[in-house]
């Protein structure tokens, strides 16, 4: 019988690795580039990379078919939450049409420790994660538009992410064929 | 004259980062023109704290100096930050506690990615724990 050994899983990364990591690159960009607003771009563009990436490892991990309305995108997103950021959002706020919800969280594992200068109050550190949405979602051919509504680091007591729905993606016949 | 604290952090290049001071609330600051004085105390006294780094292996060195009626406390943290308190009251326990906490204090502030580090500090938040911290250790 082996041995009880209480390792790590290897795959698992140190969450305060992964946040100062996050923290290390933000800061960066700000070097790079000083307009915050081209900040902020640059993180959604680079959310919208992992997202269209990230789509196809949480579908195989959860094994979860197609969504019937957006109320079942909604728990997919707050199931997806739950398995990479390790935090549980609560899903609020329906618009009258279904078509528009909040992702509420009460604590968010990039924003550990960090408290935004003031020179950079334009920033919207957690940027990346409105990217990642996006992007997951539009390979599941619905195009999104996602923005903070309550940001944590701004002041607020809960950082609240809104999604709505702008249409459904179909895919289109090429040119030239028939 | 009891019961004054003087708290500084000296970053591993010798200049100050943070400095605070802590009086008991009955005294009326009349001791503008001993600053300096302290200042310079403090910093005499960080040959001696370079010196009893190196012959214990606790982060927390008691008095390592004293100057007429001042004594001077020190902690040192693994990147060779050191925190200082000139106090004119022996109070060990009350400034290892002081020292602990704002150990823990500097080190989730220094985790932010916006603060450089060897920078002064210059976070609301990190003074106004750092006056808690010395009203209950320090100055209660």
């Amino acid at each position: 019988m082996s041995r009880q050994t209480s390792r790590l899983d290897a795959k698992k990364v140190n969450s305060e690795l992964f946040t100062l990591t996050y923290g290390a690159l933000v800061t960066q960009l700000i070097k790079d580039v000083d307009n915050v607003d081209d900040v902020n771009k640059q993180l959604e563009r680079m959310g919208y990379n992992i997202g269209v990436r990230l789509i196809e490892d949480f579908l195989a991990r959860s094994g979860s078919g197609k969504c019937y309305d957006f109320r079942d995108t909604s728990e997919k997103i707050q199931l997806a939450t739950r398995m990479y950021l390790g935090v549980s959002p609560t899903i609020s706020n329906w618009s009258p049409s279904g078509d528009e919800f909040s992702l509420v969280m009460d604590s968010n594992p990039i924003t550990d420790f960090v408290e935004l200068p003031d020179s950079h109050m334009g920033l919207k550190y957690s940027n990346m994660l409105l990217g990642v949405i996006r992007g997951s979602c539009e390979m599941v051919q619905l195009e999104v538009s996602c923005w903070f509504a309550q940001d944590q680091l701004k002041g607020d007591n809960t950082t609240e992410i809104r999604v709505k729905l702008l249409r459904k993606l179909e895919d289109s016949v090429p040119a030239g064929e028939d | 004259m009891s019961g004054c604290y003087y708290f500084y952090i000296v970053c591993h290049t010798d200049s100050p980062i943070f400095e605070m001071e802590f009086m008991p609330s009955a005294k009326e600051p009349k001791k503008e023109d001993h600053r300096h004085l302290i200042e310079f105390i403090a910093n005499a006294a960080l040959d001696l704290v370079d010196e009893h780094m190196w012959r214990t292996s606790n982060m927390y060195l008691k008095a390592v100096d004293k100057f007429n009626q001042w004594f001077v406390s020190a902690f040192v943290t693994a990147s060779n930050i050191r925190f200082l308190v000139v106090h004119d009251n022996k109070n060990e326990d009350g400034i290892k506690n002081f020292f602990m906490e704002m150990y823990e204090t500097y080190i989730k502030f220094s985790m932010n990615p916006f603060y450089k580090q060897n920078t002064p500090i210059k976070s609301i938040a990190f003074e106004k724990k750092a006056q808690f911290y010395g009203r209950k250790f320090l100055t209660s």
